[in-house]
């Protein structure tokens, strides 16, 4: 068994699919943060035979819970405080995602113009489907 | 301040009353002709154009306005590398309204995020141009009468042709339409059209290869030319450009009310020997083209007047 010191207070990103956290790790930016993250893969769980777990120390001002809907909206976000979880937050596809993914349609304003900000909205819930706002071009969500 | 970057900006309601204008201003185009005195429409197209440039200028010319411009993004700042954000900034001060051409995608949404003024989108790269669209539609409405139970065949390019995306999404929203989509595999409707619009709205279509079998069910037919600056391969352009030519030989298959439109230019795609053909109104569409976007100019610089349309339209 490993362990891993608990946090007092900080994030616990609960039921990332395995395999899946490093991916988190570089879209969420957490190698920025200058506090502890703890990145836990291959967990037994029994809702899902093995997950991951990103423990990241400090407040919900540090991550960006948009992004962290698009990239996987199946994670639960635990808020920690004096060692217990004081709150569970569930995730929803954000309407709108700004400078996360990039449109690779080479038709679109956006591959000539590089100070334009990359806007994906969200057109088709059932299906995960974003549009980029400038050409219509779609992407899915990245990394399910 | 309203723009118009895409068809569905629109209402239906201001569809048809942009309509119901440009058919007034063709009727009485003297009531209309100092309309615009002392206004400027800049016309920013950064890609070659002749119809859609020469249209927007002679409709605001005959609405008594001014036009400045250029032609080419060569003979812009665009060539110095300027973002389009930062000449609409520029162009604010100078003009009253601008259209704008642009070859990358979602250019004049871009305009529009940053412009003071109205920005009306004149194309960009093959994803929109509401202005054919506007006078797609003033066509039908203005030959056929209405727009409700039309089964209208569009064929060519339909992949790369931002005209038909444009006039699907637009001819969706009236009732008992049917369309008839007439191209080769390589040049199908974009997936979101064909989910977002068709099927979403459960609007019958047919997706077939021969132009032959689909004429006879036509009451319009909108033929369009396959691109060469859409293709990034001169093979693939090679391969697809002459598989679609309307002859009159074909014509014969259409029944007697079935029109032809065409967004023009042409290359092939229509054999001169049909511009006589009483049913292929391509040239007439250029006319309402210009009433159309003389109604839209008056729209959207806020211009109309009392008695603009009389209670007989």
């Amino acid at each position: 068994m490993l362990y891993i010191t608990g946090l007092k207070e900080g994030i616990v990103l609960d039921h990332i699919k395995a395999g899946m956290a490093m991916k988190i790790y570089r879209y969420m930016n957490l190698d920025k943060l200058d506090t502890e993250v703890a990145i836990i893969k291959n967990v037994r769980s029994s809702k899902m035979g093995r997950k991951d777990i990103i423990k990241i120390e400090g407040g919900l001002d540090r991550i960006d819970l948009d992004v962290l809907g698009y990239l996987d909206h199946a994670i639960t976000v635990n808020i920690i405080r004096d060692d217990k979880i004081v709150e569970k937050r569930s995730l929803k596809l954000p309407r709108k995602i700004t400078n996360v993914i990039h449109c690779k349609n080479p038709r679109c304003i956006t591959s000539i113009e590089q100070e334009l900000p990359h806007v994906f909205v969200l057109s088709d819930e059932e299906h995960e489907i974003y549009r980029c706002a400038y050409c219509e071009e779609t992407y899915g969500t990245k990394v399910k | 301040m309203r723009h118009l970057i895409s068809p569905l900006d629109f209402t239906t309601e201001e569809i048809d009353h942009i309509l119901d204008l440009a058919a007034d201003i063709e009727r009485r185009p003297e009531r209309y002709a100092h309309r615009c005195d002392g206004k400027v429409l800049a016309t920013l197209f950064y890609e070659p154009s002749t119809r859609t440039r020469l249209s927007f200028e002679s409709a605001m010319l005959h609405l008594g306005g001014q036009v400045l411009g250029f032609a080419s993004a060569d003979s812009s700042s665009a060539a110095k590398g300027e973002s389009v954000s930062d000449t609409i900034r520029m162009i604010s001060c100078y003009a009253d309204i601008a259209a704008m051409r642009h070859p990358k995608e979602g250019a004049a949404m871009v305009a529009s995020l940053h412009a003071s003024i109205p920005v009306i989108n004149g194309g960009d790269g093959g994803h929109q141009h509401p202005t054919q669209t506007l006078t797609d539609l003033h066509t039908i409405r203005s030959i056929k009468g209405h727009f409700s139970g039309l089964t209208v065949g569009f064929c060519g390019d339909l992949k790369f042709g931002r005209t038909v995306h444009s006039l699907i999404n637009a001819l969706s929203r009236y009732p008992d339409m049917k369309f008839i989509l007439i191209s080769p595999k390589e040049l199908r409707i974009p997936d979101y059209l064909r989910e977002n619009v068709l099927e979403k709205k459960g609007i019958p279509y047919e997706e077939v290869t021969s132009l032959d079998n689909a004429l006879p069910k036509l009451d319009i037919l909108y033929m369009t030319r396959v691109q060469k600056e859409r293709f990034f391969s001169e093979d693939e352009y090679l391969r697809l450009r002459d598989l679609y030519i309307l002859t009159r030989e074909k014509m014969s298959l259409a029944g007697p009310d079935c029109i032809v439109m065409h967004p023009l230019p042409r290359v092939n795609e229509i054999s001169v020997e049909v511009d006589d053909d009483p049913r292929a109104v391509y040239f007439r569409q250029v006319n309402y083209g210009k009433f159309a976007r003389m109604a839209l100019i008056l729209f959207l610089l806020g211009l109309e007047e009392p008695g603009d349309l009389p209670e007989s339209l």
